[in-house]
């Protein structure tokens, strides 16, 4: 039996021992689906076309004691969140919530899995299948939203978990809203899995901004699944930061179904020390008029390792779609390393698609000049690589955010080694 | 006294080719010294050389800088000293503001000279009044490092930064090409704002017209890696009204090959 084989083993029998039964008939269905496609579809491996670049094996070498049941104490997020979930398991959040807005729980679980199926999906079956509570947040028709709304999912303690998020943002028609999904570590102790699922509605001429974070120790084990599907006109904007694991995987799809919608996908991550940070994303243009933009900025730093695997489809309807791709990296060390692949599959004729990866160091003119104004040489870098992300960080809808993660990364950079 | 900078038959290189080919020169406190000479013969390099531009390898000769061996220092060293380069093309950094680049700078000098650090206030005290001198427009501060700068905007960004560190000795590397005289003028001004019985300054240009701006006392013609000719102000006007083509004919200077 491989390594990944034995792990699959180990979370089935973590679901034997939590024997997640609350939420009702619908949900425990469910549950038991999802349990049997993850049974099936086991982990992936890397001859798989989509897993080829990341192994698996630090998610096998993870010893994880079964999902939390009972709420635990947490440190508080930066910005009181309007839900909280510690290791999985809901607390009430400190902030009210702005009229327009409501978060309910799993309710009868019948709109989940509608845009990330378990059986499509291992990593969506498991957290299917230990489904214990959600955050559906809904945007009432028409409301107006300025102020964020935040959600917060921590993992916590001196056990490593598996903690599953698990949330479903719905945009109902001609609404605008922000929301930040905060997966933080807030504990000394790595470890961790972390297996999110987002799904995402935004419904005809609503606007959506989601703010993703991932900040994770350095021992934890991440993935994060996200598919959002768009109506007539609808915008989507995701903001995807991801500060260094042991392993990360991003997977993000946008499917455009209605005509005119708009998406832009934008993203930095910093991977550094052993991480592993993989963003795979897809871009549906399934109907005519669908603009997207996709900016995915990579910091690889020591023997940190990222790859970028962008696919932008458009079906042969989707006729004046208009379509952009770019992935710039920046390599800090001999020992990094990036995998970058855009990927154009276009079957409609009239349309106008670019992309481009580009893998490049710090300007050694940009260096110089920094350092003839007095700047010492790791301070000129440093300064030269928040430069570099400061594309992402100040595009950020939330002004906090970006001043908080621009801190956050401000230190991670400083302690590097040169 | 010791002199402010001690040149001694520097030669340095670019990749293979031999660019300085043995030049002497000596600024004492005080002095403002000009370097004249057509495309190619090394203005450019000696400035590079002397702020320790990586590209550039010394393979003979010496630099004294107040006594000391300018060589051996590195880069951020020799600015931290009060060595001031302003570059011939200033470079577009994004993602970092003016602002904060030019408080990290002017608090790294600061720092090495055991002052306290400058906070934001007092920064924007000092920067306002020093913008006022080169009539640097506001919003430039806020905008990333020389991005989407006009010509005459980088340059009025480079005399402002040497306003704000104030060197001892200030290399202006062409700082006047590509200029209108109105940009011409308010960077002399910024420039002659730092004449001091204390500094130095190297002021590297192909014209004349910046001279008349900026009065040198000594004025020194550089072809083909050496200081060919060095006289007072007047040999400025001299080149103007004759070409470099001149020099051609004129017998050499003294240790110039024949």
């Amino acid at each position: 039996m491989s390594d990944l084989d034995q792990a699959q083993q180990r979370l089935l029998a973590l679901h034997e021992a939590a024997q997640p039964s609350d939420g009702g008939d619908a949900v425990a269905t469910l549950r038991r689906e999802a349990r049997a496609a993850f049974a099936e579809q086991g982990l992936p491996t890397t001859r798989m076309e989509e897993w080829r670049y990341t192994n698996l094996a630090p998610l096998a070498r993870l010893d994880l004691a079964e999902p939390a049941q009972e709420p635990v104490d947490c440190p508080p997020p930066d910005v009181p969140a309007h839900v909280q979930f510690a290791n999985g398991v809901r607390s009430e959040g400190a902030a009210a919530l702005p009229a327009g807005v409501s978060i309910d729980g799993l309710g009868d679980g019948a709109d989940l899995g509608q845009l990330a199926p378990a059986k499509e999906h291992p990593f969506v079956a498991l957290n299917t299948a230990f489904l214990l509570d959600a955050a559906r947040v809904r945007v009432e028709a028409g409301a107006q939203v300025d102020e964020p709304v935040r959600l917060d999912f921590a993992t916590v303690g001196e056990v490593p978990r598996l903690c599953q998020p698990r949330v479903l943002l719905q945009a109902a028609p001609r609404s605008r809203a922000t929301v930040v999904i905060d997966l933080r570590s807030a504990t000394e102790q790595g470890g961790f899995l972390r297996n999110a699922v987002i799904e995402t509605h935004v419904e005809d001429d609503a606007e959506l901004r989601v703010v993703l974070l991932e900040r994770s120790h350095p021992e934890d084990v991440v993935v994060t699944h996200f598919a959002s599907r768009q109506g007539r006109n609808a915008r989507l904007e995701t903001h995807t930061v991801t500060l260094g694991g042991r392993l990360v995987r991003n997977d993000l799809s946008a499917v455009l179904a209605g005509e005119g919608a708009e998406c832009r996908l934008l993203g930095l991550f910093l991977a550094a020390g052993d991480d592993v940070i993989d963003n795979h994303t897809l871009v549906d243009h399934a109907v005519p008029h669908g603009r997207s933009d996709e900016l995915y900025k990579g910091v690889l730093a020591e023997n940190g390792r990222g790859v970028f695997r962008g696919r932008v489809l458009v079906r042969p309807d989707a006729q004046k779609t208009d379509a952009s791709q770019s992935n710039p990296n920046l390599l800090l060390h001999d020992g990094a390393e990036i995998d970058t692949k855009p990927q154009l599959e276009i079957h409609a004729d009239d349309v106008r698609c670019s992309h481009g990866s580009a893998i490049g160091r710090l300007d050694p003119e940009a260096l110089y000049y920094l350092r003839a104004r007095g700047i010492d040489e790791p301070d000129a870098r440093r300064l030269l690589t928040e430069g570099f992300a400061a594309e992402i960080l100040a595009g950020l809808p939330v002004a906090d955010l970006g001043e908080s993660l621009g801190e956050h990364l401000r230190e991670r950079l400083g302690a590097l080694g040169s | 006294m010791t002199a402010l900078l001690e040149i001694r038959d520097l030669h340095a290189k670019a990749g293979d080719a031999e660019i300085l080919q043995g030049i002497d020169l000596t600024i004492q406190p005080g002095e403002v010294h000009a370097i004249m000479g057509p495309n190619g013969s090394g203005k450019s390099t000696l400035a590079g050389v002397l702020s320790g531009r990586p590209s550039f390898e010394v393979t003979q000769g010496t630099v004294r800088y107040d006594g000391r061996d300018l060589l051996e220092l590195e880069i951020e060293e020799r600015a931290r000293e009060g060595i001031f380069l302003a570059f011939q093309y200033p470079v577009e950094i994004p993602g970092i503001t003016n602002n904060y680049f030019l408080k990290a700078a002017l608090n790294a000098h600061r720092k090495h000279k055991g002052l306290e650090e400058f906070d934001a206030m007092d920064f924007m005290t000092l920067v306002r009044e020093k913008m006022k001198i080169v009539e640097m427009p506001k919003d430039l501060m806020g905008r990333s490092i020389n991005e989407g700068f006009s010509g005459g905007e980088k340059k009025r960004n480079e005399v402002l930064q040497m306003l704000l560190l104030e060197p001892r000795l200030a290399i202006m590397d062409e700082t006047d090409s590509g200029l209108d005289i109105d940009a011409l003028r308010v960077v002399a001004t910024g420039a002659n704002h730092l004449r001091g019985p204390e500094r130095g300054m190297l002021v590297i240009t192909h014209y004349q017209r910046l001279l008349d701006y900026i009065q040198p006392d000594f004025v020194h013609v550089l072809s083909e890696g050496k200081i060919v000719r060095s006289g007072g102000k007047e040999l400025a006007h001299e080149l103007e009204a004759k070409g470099y083509g001149w020099l051609e004919v004129e017998p050499p200077a003294e240790g110039a090959p024949a």
